[in-house]
């Protein structure tokens, strides 16, 4: 039997961890994107456009991410789209993050005061003036610290793309821990491995957060 | 192409997506009371214990909430064990749903104590009330009315949380949508099923816990 040293246990889990990286940054990316679509189109449309963004966003709010992730990979592969667990992951963590984006964009949006818009209006802005030189500046301050302190948690979600394949740092944990058993070692690696990543992002939230205040 | 949906095979097996809802249910419920009680306790600690317990239960809330619930549930299923601690699937899913919800319910309870009026201690304290008694009765029920609304949801993300539970073979309603869909093959329809059934049941304890809140933790409307 192979013998495996702490060194090699930490240094797999390493390497593994980019892919936890990548795959954070690529949910993170897209649902920024996907999430500003949304908010624009709640702002902008009618009654139908905000009721369709604020029904989207309670549906993902208010189902597990396990399931939607689920739902991505069994879906495609029923639609007849080649299932890759990357590209389910991928698309299930965008479509998330964008709903809680979206949500917290909203809330800093209505967080700046009525007046503020309507003497833009009065200055004979149109809504699209008004959102680009008066509203979304003082919005997009006011997002920065809880845009940052979501990052945790979407790297916190891919954990979960370990259930449908994805090898990421959960699942080399999992595979490690087959191969070594020693499981009590393996999962501590993780946990630090994710405390590693994510506590520094907090910490910049919550110094972001203050200087604001 | 067509793609035909076939729900009824899986509403079939109706009785099992029962016990899984009962199951996700019943774990949500005994966290939630537990986890509650520990986030108050950590919250005291943190706001008037001595400086080795906050640091000790500072580094308790950082750890849990920079790590994702599935790392915690699978270092106390699988990890607890090469340690001597030996535990049944479903107690593992509860003590790791604690040790989470514990953990956010810290900083939210926390932060309803922070704001209380330092007048509204100082009266108490010249009513002759001692040190637990000003913050049982006169510090904490209304912290709680204050942040009742972000506990309910961290409550709720614990439970959708949990979904992961089933990955330890706890038969909670993941487990049991998994079940069917190794049964019939109709692992589409099984997941959007479980995944009404988990919103359903977001929207049945949000209102529930709103309704229940205010009769029996601190009083009032």
């Amino acid at each position: 039997m192979v013998e495996f040293s702490l060194w090699d246990i930490l240094r797999n889990l390493l390497l593994a961890a980019r892919w936890t990286v990548v795959l954070s940054l690529i949910a993170f990316v897209g649902g920024g994107v996907v999430g500003l679509m949304l908010l624009l189109a709640r702002l902008r449309g009618a009654g139908v456009a905000a009721r369709v963004v604020g029904a989207y966003v309670a549906l993902f709010q208010g189902t597990p991410l396990l399931m939607q992730l689920f739902l991505a990979y069994f879906g495609m592969a029923l639609f007849g789209v080649e299932t890759s667990a990357w590209f389910a992951a991928a698309l299930a963590l965008t479509l998330y993050t964008s709903a809680y984006l979206a949500e917290i964009w909203r809330g800093c949006v209505a967080s700046i005061p009525r007046g503020q818009w309507e003497a833009a209006q009065s200055l004979a802005m149109s809504l699209g003036e008004q959102l680009r030189h008066v509203v979304l500046p003082q919005a997009t301050r006011i997002a920065i610290a809880p845009t940052v302190g979501f990052l945790v948690q979407v790297i916190k979600g891919t954990a979960l793309a370990s259930v449908i394949g994805f090898v990421e740092l959960t699942k080399a944990g999992t595979m490690i821990t087959n191969a070594t058993f020693q499981p009590f070692v393996v999962y501590s690696f993780v946990a630090l491995l994710y405390f590693a990543l994510c506590f520094p992002i907090s910490l910049y939230a919550k110094h972001l957060e203050r200087k604001l205040a | 192409m067509r793609v035909t949906l076939d729900f009824l095979a899986v509403l079939a097996d109706w009785p099992l997506l029962l016990k899984g809802v009962a199951w996700t249910v019943a774990l949500t419920a005994v966290s939630a009371v537990i986890g509650v009680v520990l986030g108050v306790a950590c919250a005291w600690a943190r706001s008037h214990g001595a400086p080795w317990l906050k640091l000790l239960v500072g580094a308790y809330v950082e750890l849990i909430r920079n790590t994702p619930f599935i790392v915690q549930l699978f270092f106390v299923f699988f990890g607890l064990p090469s340690a001597g601690i030996r535990l049944s699937p479903e107690l593992a899913s509860v003590i790791a749903m604690v040790v989470n919800l514990g953990a956010y319910a810290t900083e939210i309870i926390r932060a309803g104590i922070d704001v209380t009026p330092r007048g509204q201690i100082e009266a108490a304290l010249s009513l002759a009330l001692n040190r637990r008694q000003v913050f049982l009765k006169v510090v904490l029920p209304p912290a709680l009315r204050k942040v009742w609304p972000a506990l309910v949801s961290q409550i709720i993300i614990v439970m959708l949380g949990s979904a992961v539970c089933g990955q330890i073979s706890t038969p909670e309603l993941s487990y049991a949508a998994n079940l069917i869909q190794s049964r019939n093959f109709r692992a589409f329809e099984a997941f959007i099923v479980a995944t009404a059934l988990y919103l359903l049941l977001s929207l049945a304890v949000r209102r529930v816990l709103n309704w229940l809140g205010p009769r029996f933790l601190f009083g009032g409307r």
